[in-house]
């Protein structure tokens, strides 16, 4: 079953073109990495594919699980139901954080109870079990009654994580999950989010800077430049080779300084940048 | 040292800028506008009797003395009043920040539409411009004498500048969180309740008590208009002349409202 179908999304800021004309599906189960350069729509995608953002007018169509969150550059009427079922970790956490951390991953159910116990926040005691072990199964039960804010990064990001295992989404989004993050707690996420497509098989999406974390936990890759697809295939074929020549200059940014070389001559191609533009 | 020498010697290699003459022209225009303004003041203001408050001196020396002499004889009952000021301005306060709640949620721009943030704003704004004295008035015509229209005159005022001090609040929210919580699927009001609400508490507990501060000190002068409390007593003691027992209300209005001051500046410097 498709997961997510996204057809002819184009998204412009101003003048600059995030999103040109990018069509893509993910099936059900996959962990799929989104890597590009800063500025490259990685981002933007994601915040289409969960209605945060809405396309221009035009042919594009985004469906999750079959039924159409955005068409056209109108959001779905039931967008808000939808959501329920596309869990979103954020590069910077977006945790609430003057709440308690066991309260921040209970907002997760949200969208799932009904209106009027939500609105009171008036959680049952099986909801706060379960909130307490999706903490205990992301490596953080202590800091259940700590408020979001007194965390650190990595901490926060498991809390954000947590918070979509209360969703009981089917997939899951990643926007730059780890960007903000030391090696360690990078890594510690990337398992994490890994141990989650494979135990619930939950349909990941993750954009990252480096393709180093794409190569080690990701079986599929998408690379975007300047608001295009540019690559979508096994990420093992994406050697730095072809990093350099998908990124020129760009890549840099892309591999880890300490990764291990692949390729025996690193080319310097020519810039994107004096390809013509896109836009 | 050594790196503050080499900052200072940077600092001078640099050129100097020449100075904008336009800029110190409109200082000038306006301190000269300034003066215009007040001259054009004058004669309007009666400012010229100005002389009188010496050449009356009589007068003033009578009534200074009056009030050097406070009697508190009845002290009791100007604390009861005093009290009843104070009753006034809490739940008029209450009121209004419970009110300006919806109201400045409704006229932040960051969380409704502009077709409801004009229209609530300008009800605000028309609530926030016209003084509570007015707003009293009115209130002791429909309502009678007493506390009860100084509750609604300073509920309705008060209303109109917390909806204020709470949308800028609202407007200067991290949007981050609220988009989280949007994307587990929850309704617009779970978003504002969970993800705006927390971040602005502490904010409008601080606008809140500061509110009920000032509005003690106007209690205190809507009681001159019939609206109940220690201002009424203290407008009709300084009509008869009773300048003793007015300086005692005076008194014991300026240690209450200096130790509510107090109190509320601690509350808020716990919530901030």
């Amino acid at each position: 079953m498709t997961a997510i179908s996204v057809r002819n999304l184009s998204k412009s800021f101003g003048k600059k073109r995030a999103l040109d004309d990018v069509s893509l599906e993910v099936q059900c189960g996959e962990m799929v990495a989104l890597i590009g350069a800063s500025g490259s729509g990685k981002s933007t995608l994601i915040r289409h594919i969960c209605g945060l953002e809405i396309a221009q007018a035009g042919q594009s169509r985004i469906e999750v699980l079959g039924g159409a969150i955005q068409d056209g550059g109108r959001l779905a009427a039931k967008a808000r139901d939808m959501r329920r079922n596309i869990g979103v970790v954020f590069q910077q956490f977006n945790l609430v954080g003057r709440m308690s951390v066991l309260s921040n991953v209970l907002l997760g159910n949200l969208g799932r109870i009904p209106m009027w116990r939500g609105t009171l926040g008036l959680f049952t005691a099986e909801e706060k079990k379960a909130a307490r072990e999706a903490l205990a199964r992301v490596g953080i039960p202590e800091v259940a009654w700590q408020r979001a804010s007194t965390l650190s990064g990595g901490q926060q990001q498991r809390a954000a994580i947590a918070r979509t295992l209360i969703q009981r989404s089917n997939i899951l989004l990643a926007d730059e999950p780890i960007a903000s993050l030391d090696p360690s707690s990078a890594r510690r996420v990337m398992e994490i989010l890994a141990a989650v497509n494979r135990d619930e098989k939950i349909t990941c999406v993750v954009s990252l800077h480096q393709v180093e974390y794409a190569r080690r936990y990701c079986a599929r890759t998408i690379a975007l430049r300047d608001g295009r697809i540019v690559f979508d295939g096994p990420s093992s074929e994406l050697t730095n080779q072809m990093l350099i020549e998908l990124y020129g200059d760009n890549s840099e940014e892309l591999i880890l300084p300490d990764a291990p070389v692949q390729t025996a001559k690193p080319k310097r191609m020519p810039k994107p940048g004096n390809v013509p533009a896109f836009a | 040292m050594d790196q503050t020498a080499k900052i200072a010697s940077v600092a001078s290699a640099r050129p100097e800028v020449e100075r904008e003459w336009s800029r110190s022209l409109g200082t000038w225009a306006t301190w000269v506008a300034l003066l215009i303004l007040l001259v054009w003041s004058w004669a309007p203001a009666e400012m010229s009797r100005w002389t009188y408050l010496f050449s009356d001196a009589g007068n003033m020396a009578e009534y200074a003395s009056g009030f050097l002499r406070p009697d508190f004889s009845q002290w009791r009952y100007y604390i009861e009043e005093m009290l009843i000021t104070i009753q006034i301005a809490l739940w008029g306060t209450f009121l209004a920040a419970v009110f300006a709640v919806p109201f400045g949620i409704l006229s932040a721009r960051n969380l409704a539409p502009w077709y409801v943030v004009q229209p609530v704003r300008r009800v605000m704004d028309a609530c926030r411009s016209i003084h509570e004295l007015v707003f009293a008035v009115l209130f002791v015509v429909a309502v009678g004498l007493g506390p009860f229209a100084g509750v609604m005159a300073l509920f309705i005022h008060t209303t109109g500048i917390l909806a204020k001090l709470f949308s800028e609040a609202v407007e200067a929210i991290d949007a981050r969180p609220v988009e989280a919580i949007r994307a587990t699927g929850a309704s617009r009001l779970q978003e504002i309740i969970f993800g705006v609400v927390p971040q602005v508490m502490p904010l409008w507990t601080s606008y809140a008590l500061y509110r009920f501060e000032s509005n003690v000190r106007a209690a205190t002068v809507l009681g001159v208009i019939g609206a109940g409390g220690i201002g009424q007593v203290l407008f009709e003691a300084i009509r008869g002349f009773y300048y003793p027992q007015a300086s005692a209300m005076l008194i014991i209005m300026l240690i209450t409202v200096s130790l509510l001051d107090l109190l509320s500046q601690r509350l808020r410097k716990l919530f901030l």
